[in-house]
């Protein structure tokens, strides 16, 4: 069965082939963001992902999601953030992080053991990962319900009022949690943009198996704007996500932008992409890459070859810190779990050293 | 003071929302109803509809967006409306609330209370009288806590809203309009047991509905010139080891009482950290009394399914007679 508004063109500024659009839906003046800056998040996030996979082959990563292909809807969205605006994110926004300062081995410490969290993620205004599908949505439209009660809203200052961008994939839309969190941001008219990539993939479940129509058809019927974008013109999400931001920063309420892109990996390194798909899909989407799409926009300049030098010399600093990780604290689990551990988690903790003693 | 528990709780939060601006309610219908019992009767026109925040009708929603809440500076206070519409919420509740200090190595404290009526003998329909403690005091990362009295009602739910920790505070919703004394001045810590009654050879164990239940007994078994002492968990995670120990330590028996299913639960625990304390001193095994290892029963049959005064009073015979 075809479903035909599944076929519809979403919304670029880009080209495929580098070319820029005629009379895009969501423009971008000349001189608003640095495309240089965009093509080096974009060409360091796909190195952190390649160096990432590498270590995890090598035994000094348990398990890695690979954002290889969402590159352009991670950074194009990233860039558009202003610095008191708050992320939460899935468990693949390696491209946001690296945006928001996180250090690429913080990532690596959730995959290689060390940590369950990682960075500051106060100071970042990154969240820490959510493993669990959708869950972190809603804690986003709770922290926006906090930004509207703190006067973070509508002051017409753009350094002062706040949005709230939560970070979904194409699985999330079909959990409860995540329909909760699209009517409680729509009831209360939330600073919150819902940024979902839709890679196409939830493991082995086509989007076909979440929905019968397109993602961000879905938020007329909760009562808020949809957008469709391609995930692979990182300035049409740069310019996408600018706007939602924009609308939710100055009290308009929430969007859904749903970044049509594709996951060119597997689930994680654990999955084995073979079973259920097959190569002449992949490869028909690794054509559409987001990368080279701007670089044949910018052309090969001197810029863009230092880039690549960065690119290098970044992968074998990443190789060093991930390997130089600190084991994590033996007792950290005993005292973390409360404020303070009562009587018999302190025994057990008396318990537990001496039985690694 | 004398008042009900609906009207110590109401006080109590009324309390809490007057001292810091960061405490916050949220529930289905608390604003303008003022709750399905009343508990926050009053308190949106008083402190305001931001404050006081009638919530679209979903579980998830309430404790999913109080932890966003709490991750900007907030102290929600959440209301379930009954212990049986409790599960919608428990994937938060148990994979995001429980852990989020411990996730962050203990840089993210989530300063949420989620609150609940809950118990049953009320002649209620399903999902209305049930006592899903078992399950929150199974979660690392949450404390558990119970009022049997308006005094801890009212105490007890300013503690928990200072709390550092993730809260949650059972109501027992078949005392809820029981009268009793306030007093003015908060005498115990949040997790601490109470002796309520002192007693020298036997310990009757019980927290929310059930302590009533206790009291009762120990005085019948007084009657017939048998000291009984009554232990308020209180908090049953953390659990008061120390109290409720050196209680069974003195009077050599125990018996622990509460309406939730038998096996697996509090009283499970509690036995073995009694045995484990008090093993040489014990004149007879730790015996239970609670609900039965049945979803609960319709309402006409309530009152056989719980933990009632007969049954009590038949347990600490047995135990005597060991």
């Amino acid at each position: 069965m075809t479903i035909p508004s599944l076929a519809g063109e979403p919304a670029r500024i880009l080209n495929s082939d580098g070319t820029l659009a005629e009379s895009p839906e969501h423009g971008v003046t000349p001189g608003e963001v640095d495309l240089t800056a965009l093509y080096r998040n974009l060409v360091l996030a796909r190195r952190l992902d390649t160096e990432a996979i590498a270590l995890q082959r090598q035994g000094e990563l348990g398990l890695w999601p690979s954002l290889r292909g969402q590159e352009a809807a991670q950074v194009g969205a990233a860039h558009a953030l202003a610095e008191q605006d708050m992320v939460f994110p899935t468990y693949r926004e390696h491209g946001v992080a690296l945006c928001r300062g996180i250090a690429p081995e913080a990532l690596f410490g959730v995959f290689r053991g060390t940590t369950l969290g990682g960075w500051d993620s106060r100071a970042a205004r990154f969240h820490l990962y959510t493993l669990v599908i959708g869950a972190q949505t809603l804690h986003a439209v709770g922290y926006a319900m906090g930004v509207v009660r703190d006067g973070a809203v509508g002051n017409g200052d753009p350094s002062r009022d706040t949005a709230v961008l939560a970070f979904l994939g194409d699985g999330a839309l079909s959990e409860g949690e995540t329909n909760e969190a699209f009517v409680w941001a729509a009831a209360q008219e939330l600073p919150v943009v819902f940024f979902c990539q839709n890679n196409q993939w939830a493991i082995s479940a086509p989007y076909t198996t979440q929905s019968r129509v397109p993602a961000a058809q879905r938020a007329a019927g909760f009562g808020f704007p949809g957008v469709r974008v391609d995930g692979n013109d990182v300035l049409a999400c740069f310019a996408a996500t600018r706007d939602a931001l924009n609308r939710a920063r100055t009290g308009g309420g929430p969007t859904l932008i749903e970044a049509v892109t594709y996951r060119v990996n597997a689930h994680t390194t654990a999955d084995d992409a073979g079973r259920y798909r097959d190569d002449e899909e992949t490869r028909r989407w690794a054509a559409l890459d987001p990368i080279e799409r701007l670089h044949a926009h910018l052309r090969s300049t001197e810029a863009l070859d230092h880039v690549e030098r960065e690119a290098d010399a970044f992968a074998e600093r990443l190789r060093v810190a991930c390997r130089a990780l600190p084991e994590p604290d033996p007792d950290g689990s005993f005292l973390h779990t409360y404020a303070e551990p009562d009587a018999e988690l302190a025994r057990q903790l008396d318990d537990y050293r001496g039985g690694a003693a | 003071m004398t008042v009900s528990m609906v009207r110590a709780l109401n006080d109590g939060l009324r309390r809490a929302l007057e001292t810091d601006p960061s405490v916050l309610l949220i529930g289905e219908d608390i604003g303008r109803l003022g709750g399905v019992f009343r508990v926050t009767d009053g308190l949106r026109k008083d402190f305001g509809a931001d404050r006081v925040m009638d919530s679209p009708l979903g579980e998830a929603g309430i404790v999913g967006t109080a932890v966003g809440l709490a991750l900007r500076g907030y102290r929600p206070v959440c209301e379930i409306q009954f212990d049986g519409f409790t599960f919608p919420a428990v994937n938060q509740i148990v994979t995001q609330l429980a852990k989020m200090r411990h996730r962050s190595g203990g840089a993210l404290a989530l300063p949420v209370v989620v609150r609940m009526p809950y118990g049953g003998g009320i002649g209620s329909i399903e999902h209305h009288s049930e006592s899903p403690e078992t399950y929150f005091a199974h979660t690392a990362g949450l404390k558990v806590v119970t009022c049997a009295t308006p005094h801890d009602a009212y105490w007890m739910i300013q503690a928990a809203i200072r709390s550092e920790d993730p809260t949650v505070f059972l109501e027992p919703k078949r005392r809820y309009w029981v009268k009793g004394e306030v007093d003015e001045r908060d005498d115990l810590p949040l997790e601490k047991a109470r002796v309520v009654r002192d007693g020298t050879d036997l310990t009757l164990i019980g927290y929310g509905p059930s302590v009533a239940t206790c009291l009762t007994v120990a005085d019948q078994c007084a009657e017939r010139g048998r000291s009984v002492e009554v232990v308020d968990l209180r908090s049953l995670s953390p659990l008061d080891s120390d109290t409720l120990v050196g209680s069974v330590r003195r009077t050599g028996r125990a018996v622990i009482v509460h309406e939730a299913s038998l096996s697996h639960g509090v009283g499970a625990e509690v036995a073995a950290r009694v045995q484990d304390g008090a093993f040489y001193l014990l004149e007879a095994p730790v015996a239970r009394v609670t609900g039965y290892d049945t979803p609960y029963p319709p309402s006409r049959l309530e009152q056989t399914w719980l933990p009632g005064v007969q049954r009590v009073l038949a347990a600490v015979d047995r135990t005597f007679s060991h």
